[in-house]
């Protein structure tokens, strides 16, 4: 039977042999999100008229045994990050607030096209600036599994929404680790695609160079079904490559390793990493060893870096695109009681309508671009992302894919470092060398720490549109996972009651 | 480096066109210098004969015929507006500031 708890290709199947409709699987999901959204906080907004409308037309064109892509009438959760059509967007922010935009982002628009049911839209850090949704204007996501601690960020109440069972699918951005690391925390699956290998247009933007677009799931070929959905190269985004979009779900079905080379990044371990972090990571490497991969290890000096270049290139990036929320042609305006000029209800608008962290980074960013310092911030970052593409260069010049793990803890306490913005920062210590060299990954859920009992997940990266290859490991490691724990990660997570 | 100062803070925020309370100018030059003294480290290794690298592709220009397309009608695009008037933005005073 077709419950919440079936993976995205079991409902798929269910659908298309008609054993549930699109409106009634629509329905248990919605049903879900009112009974324990209240505790999880992953929606910023449900949209259950429109997921249900949808949801009938799909149904509709289903007996009239119109061909439907994979995924039609599967519902999904979107990061509030995503334009869509006539609903509520906010990034998070109060500057947005109320603010529907007039058009759908090329993502919404394919995933409409191949009849995904869009739930609703999923709370995240403010601009996706920020490792645990506390800094979103609208209050912080619960993680699942532990009501006390964060689900991680940006892309939290994505990575909730589909670890309480609120959707089998979402839709996350990744800047610095924005997917991969609330996966990690959540015990589920993400994807960072190849830089370009997913439209941005519609996407509100953080830091343009780095920001990507890409799946959650459950399990690696739902992840896998629907980065197929939505990935492809847009005209509407100049940064999109046009080139085929590489296989990831014959890779994700392969299920098989046998001599494939696998680097360990050597700095991306060890020192500052959870004993059950570590632990856990290794076991998944003897895993892939069993099934006939070979273990290298790796040496990417420059890593080290990474997190410095980071938070100057993409505090310089936010600070420039987030000039156009100026309160002149949509979101939040104020102060305008006709006695003040244009340049100070823009100040004093964005006084009212940015947080605290989206103000720090404009400050650093617009510091590090002023003159006199962009040479010694900002320009020295960018030498640093060279040394780090050259350091993946080198790497997969031995190895086909890599392996890391995701984070250096498992999911931290609510409050635990809010306050404190460089510890916040280093829990994006492994995801971020990713994003600047344009390469993807995916965050895997190896098992639960001994120690907390929370999960921890290995990073797969493969170079540049190679995104195939961290399927076909991703996938064969997922398996060998299952028989050796006889059921899903995910089963081992608390009941939310909320009956 | 030399410190950041609040002023230094403040003069940051005017460029930004973000406003600040006293009391946020006082918290932000201390965090700066926090996460400045942190990503600093920058400077370690970046070297003279590096190239900078600014974005992940190789980019190149992309044309297209120079022709109309469907695009958002004029309600449409004035659909957000904080303030419209004769179908335009309408916006505060721009001219004769100071």
């Amino acid at each position: 039977m077709t419950t919440i708890y079936s993976s995205a290709t079991e409902m798929a199947q269910a659908l298309s042999k008609k054993d549930i409709s699109s409106v009634e699987l629509t329905k248990l999901h919605l049903d879900r999100i009112e009974a324990v959204d209240g505790k999880v906080h992953a929606f910023l907004h449900v949209d259950s008229q429109g997921a249900i409308a949808q949801a009938t037309a799909v149904d509709a064109k289903r007996a009239a045994g119109e061909k439907l892509s994979p995924l039609a009438g599967v519902p999904l959760a979107l990061k509030d990050i995503l334009a869509q059509k006539g609903v509520p967007t906010t990034a998070g922010s109060k500057i947005l607030q109320g603010w529907r935009p007039p058009y759908d982002s090329t993502v919404v628009a394919k995933l409409k096209a191949a009849g995904v049911v869009i739930l609703g839209k999923t709370n995240m850090d403010e601009f996706a600036m920020g490792s645990s949704t506390e800094n979103s204007a609208y209050g912080t996501t619960q993680n699942p599994w532990d009501l006390t601690r964060t689900p991680g960020g940006s892309s939290g109440g994505s990575a909730a929404a589909v670890a309480a069972f609120q959707a089998p699918l979402a839709i996350g951005t990744d800047t610095g680790g924005s997917i991969r690391q609330p996966a990690a925390l959540t015990g589920i699956v993400g994807v960072k695609p190849t830089y370009g290998g997913v439209s941005r247009y519609g996407v509100v933007a953080y830091s343009s160079s780095l920001d990507q677009v890409g799946p959650f799931a459950r399990t690696v070929l739902d992840t896998a079904l629907l980065h197929e959905a939505i990935a492809g190269h847009d005209e509407r985004d100049s940064t999109s490559i046009n080139a085929p979009v590489p296989q990831v779900v014959a890779a994700a079905k392969k299920l098989d390793v046998k001599g494939m080379k696998i680097g360990v990044i050597k700095e991306l371990g060890g020192t500052g990493f959870q004993a059950g972090v570590s632990q856990r990571f290794n076991e998944a490497l003897e895993l892939l060893v069993a099934g006939g991969a070979q273990i290298v290890e790796v040496s990417c000096p420059n890593f080290e870096y990474a997190l410095a270049a980071y938070y100057l290139i993409a505090p310089s990036e936010a600070s420039s695109n987030l000039a156009r929320f100026d309160s002149m042609r949509y979101g939040l305006r104020v102060g305008d009681d006709g006695s003040k000029g244009a340049e100070e209800v823009m100040s004093i608008t964005r006084e009212a309508g940015f947080g605290k962290e989206v103000k720090r980074r404009i400050i650093l960013g617009t510091y590090a671009l002023s003159s006199g310092y962009y040479d010694a911030y900002y320009g020295s970052a960018q030498k640093v992302r060279t040394l780090v593409k050259q350091d993946f260069e080198k790497a997969f010049a031995q190895v086909d894919v890599l392996v890391s793990p995701v984070t250096p803890t498992t999911a931290f306490k609510i409050g635990e470092k809010s306050n404190d913005p460089v510890a916040m920062y280093l829990s994006d210590i492994a995801t971020i060398p990713v994003n600047m060299a344009g390469i993807g990954g995916m965050s895997l859920p190896v098992g639960l720490a001994p120690e907390d009992g929370l999960p921890v997940g290995m990073q797969i990266m493969a170079p540049v549109m190679q995104d195939d290859r961290f399927y076909r490991v991703g996938g064969a490691l997922e398996a060998a996972l299952l028989s050796k724990w006889g059921k899903p990660l995910l089963s081992n997570i608390p009941e939310l009651g909320g009956m | 480096m030399a410190a950041i100062s609040r002023d230094d803070v403040a003069h940051l925020a005017k460029l930004a066109r973000v406003e600040m309370t006293p009391d946020e100018l006082d918290h932000m030059a201390t965090e700066l210098e926090d996460i400045l003294g942190a990503v600093k480290r920058v400077q370690e290794v970046a070297t003279a004969e590096i190239a900078p690298t600014s974005h992940p592709l190789a980019m190149t220009n992309i044309f297209r015929e120079d022709v109309v397309r469907p695009s958002l009608t004029n309600e449409e695009a004035l659909s957000g507006a904080p303030a419209k008037a004769e179908d335009r933005f309408k916006v505060p005073q721009i001219l004769g500031e100071e």
